[in-house]
């Protein structure tokens, strides 16, 4: 069944009319597709139902894929290890640097601490994590990053949640279907996290790179004064996240702040934690517009 | 009476007595394989920045450089729609693009009917530059030098992954014309 050879329509009036429905097809897919792109760039959550019901379609073949990786990464390695005699030589580099950021956590924590002591009454309570889930697969292909992940609404995620890896924060919720969800991962170039420096309180804010660095901002100008290998954590600002959770290493100093590396990279993540949003009313006021000031009648 | 050739009986897909080619896999097999290149999301690769080729886009052009009109023209609508479901692009960018991608190698198969390889892979590069410049145009991220130099890589990876795409094509082309339906 090969297709037809000829192009031209010739004299016959069921081709020539076919031939040119064909051509008003491809003009009204155009169109429509503009339309659509148009109204998707102008309210980017309008088709989130249609998206979140595809990946939930799709999710189990991607839950699939996302153990294989685990374990096809485990079998690799297997075999690495009787190659190269110092496949435990990187299990211990990896180890020493989850100590790392451990402490860089820790130490963290302790400013954090202090800090809420000087604070009368204010006590800030376990967060419990949501929902246990495991990154399912990403955008490769798109200019954007965000991630699939295997739970969803009827695993409690719910849209704006932080998602924490054992090596730190991974990224945002940012669409919830019933069984997946879709994670806008810190690299994203409209992803923006408030943060601090470990040691002390240099704030700033950590933007997404294209290329999977981070861009962070200092936000008061004057001499910079941090250093590589300076590792940021969350500062707890805008109530999303909560503080002390590891972000990113200083990697390259600018003028305004630094280039960050992600701490936890995705790539090497299976599972990770979903963690309510640490203060949602701070959030729900900064997301609804100010009430229209009351007029008084006199 | 001489035998006849018994090569006159077959052909590379099968027995031609008896036998021909099944409708649904003849035109399925084209469609399916794009679709299934626009699930490549949900591949385990969780990759930093955009390094992916986008397979549906080259499975498409590669389909419709080997085998000119097997897709319909129209097929940029439903094939474009669901491949946006899953690329993170916002949704209408692929339609768009495959649609202009079908017209354009409409246009060239009508200029360029006789072609060998070389031109089939350079009509690809060129085609999917533009796909990947216009996506990234369409996304919705921020337009910076560091995107455009981001962007390279993945241009050079698409372009060199057209050969396989094209002898990927080959195989699924001998496994659509198989005859496989009885008659009579």
């Amino acid at each position: 069944m090969p297709p037809p050879a000829g192009r031209r329509s010739g004299i016959n009036r069921k081709e020539q009319l076919g031939l040119f429905a064909g051509y008003l097809a491809v003009a009204i897919a155009i169109v429509l597709g503009c339309a659509l792109l148009i109204i998707s760039l102008i309210r980017p959550e309008a088709f989130a139902g249609l998206r979140n019901m595809a990946s939930d379609l799709a999710s189990p073949v991607g839950a699939i894929g996302g153990e294989s990786r685990v374990r096809s990464r485990g079998f690799f390695e297997d075999i690495a290890g009787y190659y190269h005699a110092g496949q435990r030589n990187a299990d211990l580099q990896n180890e020493v640097e989850v100590a790392r950021i451990r402490l860089a956590e820790a130490e963290a924590l302790k400013v954090e601490n202090r800090r809420l002591k000087a604070a009368l009454g204010m006590s800030e309570g376990n967060l419990k994590p949501v929902a246990t889930g495991r990154l399912i697969g990403s955008t490769s292909a798109s200019a954007r990053r965000f991630a699939y992940l295997s739970v969803g609404s009827a695993d409690g995620v719910r849209n704006g949640m932080p998602i924490v890896s054992p090596m730190g924060l991974v990224g945002r919720v940012l669409e919830v279907g019933s069984g997946s969800a879709r994670v806008l991962l810190l690299t994203d170039s409209e992803s923006m996290v408030p943060v601090r420096r470990a040691t002390d309180n240099v704030v700033a804010f950590a933007e997404g790179r294209s290329d999977g660095s981070l861009r962070l901002r200092l936000i008061n100008l004057g001499i910079n004064p941090l250093k590589k290998g300076d590792v940021f954590v969350t500062s707890g600002a805008g109530g999303m996240f909560r503080p002390g959770i590891a972000v990113a290493v200083a990697t390259e100093i600018t003028r305004d702040g630094a280039i960050g590396r992600v701490l936890s990279n995705p790539a090497a993540t299976d599972a990770v934690i979903v963690e309510p949003v640490w203060q949602p009313a701070a959030v729900e006021a900064m997301n609804t517009a100010p009430a229209p000031p009351v007029v008084g009648t006199d | 009476m001489d035998r006849l050739n018994p090569n006159s009986r077959k052909d590379a897909f099968g027995s031609k007595i008896n036998r021909t080619h099944v409708p649904v896999l003849a035109y399925g097999i084209p469609w399916l394989s794009i679709l299934l290149g626009s699930l490549a999301p949900l591949l385990p690769v969780i990759a930093p920045a955009p390094v992916m080729p986008p397979f549906a886009f080259i499975m498409l052009v590669a389909w419709q450089l080997v085998r000119p009109g097997i897709l319909p023209l129209w097929a940029g609508l439903p094939l474009g729609l669901f491949d946006d479901l899953y690329s993170g692009q916002p949704i209408g960018s692929a339609v768009v693009l495959f649609s202009c991608a079908l017209l354009a190698t409409d246009l060239f198969e009508g200029r360029f009917p006789y072609r060998n390889f070389l031109l089939n892979w350079f009509n690809a590069a060129v085609l999917v530059t533009i796909y990947v410049a216009l996506a990234t145009l369409f996304s919705g991220a921020k337009l910076t030098i560091l995107q455009m130099t981001v962007m390279l890589p993945q241009v050079f990876l698409s372009i060199a992954v057209f050969p396989l795409a094209a002898w990927l094509v080959a195989m699924l082309d001998r496994l659509r014309l198989m005859r496989l339906r009885r008659v009579g």
